[in-house]
């Protein structure tokens, strides 16, 4: 348990020395977003019937913020500590593949977590946001989280050199993010688009997030906890698999 | 008998390159090892498949006993790797960097022990300082002391003083001694042999992935027949029948090539005949150098020949 706990604390201290680029900075771009968009689309956008636009434009910012900096985090301090070759510490130690899963994994949910409590907060001394169920709401922002911040470990491990990352966040992260209903309900788009919505698993994160703030959502938070929940399933699995086998970390 | 390191018909391919070709080792405990050879004979691949940084194509290896693929968590528990590449965490100052180190293997508390590696390895002044702002040579003393921190039996030093200054070579080999008389095992890979020969007390020879040579330094350097002399004559002139034995001729002094103590009889009565006088003489022994060029190259001759 040492091992683990001291592993958690290490990647705990490695972005809390770099607070301001880590917490600070998506904080304040997330707030940008919510400044611009609810100027330009408050009188055009009304997703949920009595809810203004910036109001329900939070929760999907948030989660979003959420997990773009969960994946960020366990993707960087890998592919970070892969090419400057000082992995090499934790390799000769005597952790376990889990062990590693899990310090890493819950890294990337705490500072999820921090940032989007940092913009939650924020948010609320401009706009009275609801909050109907905080088990809702706290569910899915820890299975978002933990969903990315697994799916960083497979990019960061996969990853050769830090475009080849990029490239991970910019071609699949960011559009399925972008894409998933955190600026507008899935049900203003063509058919087509909405079928395709629903192959993403981001949209079952946000519209079950944002169902703990509103009471409203486009289809069941259960059917979205179950796809989420599946889907990390999934992603540790493979994540497992790769460190166990040493996958690109053990010659 | 429980071998600190055993390594069974080690085999280890990368694509085409064949990185080790059925290596057999076993390093006694307490034992000062070296692992010499000349770049990419395999003498990092086979350290590393022993720390599970790299994964065998086949053969097994044993650290103290325990199976470094099947009961890993212990075999990386008792060893301690010193790796080639001058690694660091910038995130974090020195001390910080041990305590982590600690941490993963499991151990808390353990600072008494920490200040006491700060201490030895001269990094008292820079404990508290960011890992960035070290010099080369300090960065090499946090990796010694990242590799001490769970005091593993046995110990493994990949180059620890390449592009190391002499102060920090001496400091360093002080304290490794020191820790071998105390019972760990150290096993280390150098370029400089005689290095290798003032440590350790036995030492394996790689060449493209296998064992060449395996033995105490001193029997290694009985194989070598004979001697080399070193004259200075009056005339500086060698006797026309010594010209066949000469290595070299600096300075006014002639290197001779004996391949027996007898011969000098033979030198002494041509340096006579030619009533020339004998000014200087020294008898040089051979040492761990000549053993391995000897090795080497005779491998070499082996190996074009069966092929």
């Amino acid at each position: 348990m040492t091992g683990f706990l001291t592993l958690l604390y290490k990647e705990l201290l490695r972005f809390g020395k770099v607070g301001f680029q880590t917490i600070f900075a998506p904080i304040v771009s997330v707030l940008l977003y919510l400044m611009i968009f609810s100027h330009v689309l408050e009188d055009h956008v009304q997703p949920y019937p009595g809810v203004n636009y910036a109001v329900f434009l939070i929760p999907g910012l948030v989660i979003m913020a959420m997990l773009q900096n969960a994946f960020a985090n366990s993707s960087s301090s890998l592919i970070q500590s892969k090419v400057t070759g000082n992995l090499v510490f934790v390799l000769l130690s005597p952790l376990s593949y889990r062990e590693i899963f899990f310090a890493y994994v819950l890294a990337s949910v705490v500072r999820g977590m921090a940032v989007g409590l940092g913009v939650y907060l924020v948010t609320l001394w401009f706009f009275d946001v609801p909050l109907s169920s905080f088990g809702w709401v706290f569910v899915f922002a820890l299975m978002g989280n933990a969903l990315l911040g697994a799916l960083g470990l497979v990019a960061g491990i996969w990853a050769d050199k830090f475009d080849q990352l990029a490239a991970f966040q910019n071609f699949v992260i960011l559009p399925l993010t972008f894409l998933s209903g955190v600026f507008y309900s899935i049900h203003s788009l063509p058919a087509f688009w909405q079928v395709l919505s629903h192959l993403n698993p981001f949209f079952y994160m946000i519209d079950g997030f944002r169902y703990g703030f509103f009471n409203v959502s486009d289809i069941s938070p259960y059917v979205s906890l179950g796809i989420v929940a599946g889907c990390f399933v999934a992603v540790s699995w493979l994540t497992l698999q790769m460190l166990k086998t040493g996958y690109k970390i053990r010659h | 008998m429980t071998y600190a390191i055993e390594v069974k018909q080690m085999h280890k391919r990368f694509g085409r390159v064949q990185a080790l070709a059925g290596v057999d080792l076993e390093i006694e405990t307490g034992e000062f090892f070296a692992l010499l050879g000349p770049n990419g004979a395999g003498k990092t691949t086979l350290i590393n498949i022993i720390a599970g940084l790299v994964r065998a194509s086949s053969g097994s290896a044993r650290v103290m006993g325990h199976d470094v693929v099947a009961d890993y968590r212990e075999a990386r528990r008792v060893l301690g790797v010193v790796p080639q590449e001058l690694v660091f965490d910038p995130f974090f100052t020195v001390r910080e960097t041990l305590v982590i180190q600690s941490g993963y293997y499991g151990l808390k508390n353990n600072g008494a022990w920490i200040d006491e590696i700060i201490h030895h390895l001269d990094l008292s002044a820079k404990a508290d300082a960011n890992m960035r702002t070290l010099s080369g040579g300090m960065k090499r003393r946090v990796l010694v002391a990242q590799a001490l921190v769970h005091k593993p039996p046995v110990i493994v030093l990949d180059e620890p003083t390449a592009g190391v200054d002499v102060e920090l070579r001496q400091g360093l080999w002080r304290f490794i001694k020191q820790l071998n008389r105390n019972g760990h095992t150290i096993v280390l890979t150098t370029h400089y042999l005689d290095e290798a020969e003032a440590l350790c007390s036995r030492v394996a020879m790689l060449k493209q992935g296998n064992i060449v040579a395996l033995d105490s330094i001193r029997n290694l350097i009985r194989t070598i027949p004979g001697c080399a002399i070193r004259l200075r004559l009056s005339p500086d002139t060698l006797p026309p029948a010594l010209q066949p034995l000469m290595i070299s001729h600096e300075d006014g002094y002639y290197v001779l090539a004996l391949k027996e103590y007898a011969q000098l009889e033979d030198v002494m009565a041509a340096v006579r005949t030619a009533a020339s006088t004998v000014l200087e003489m020294h008898i040089m022994q051979p040492d761990l150098e000549e053993v391995f060029v000897k090795t080497m190259s005779e491998t070499r001759t082996t190996q074009a020949l069966s092929i």
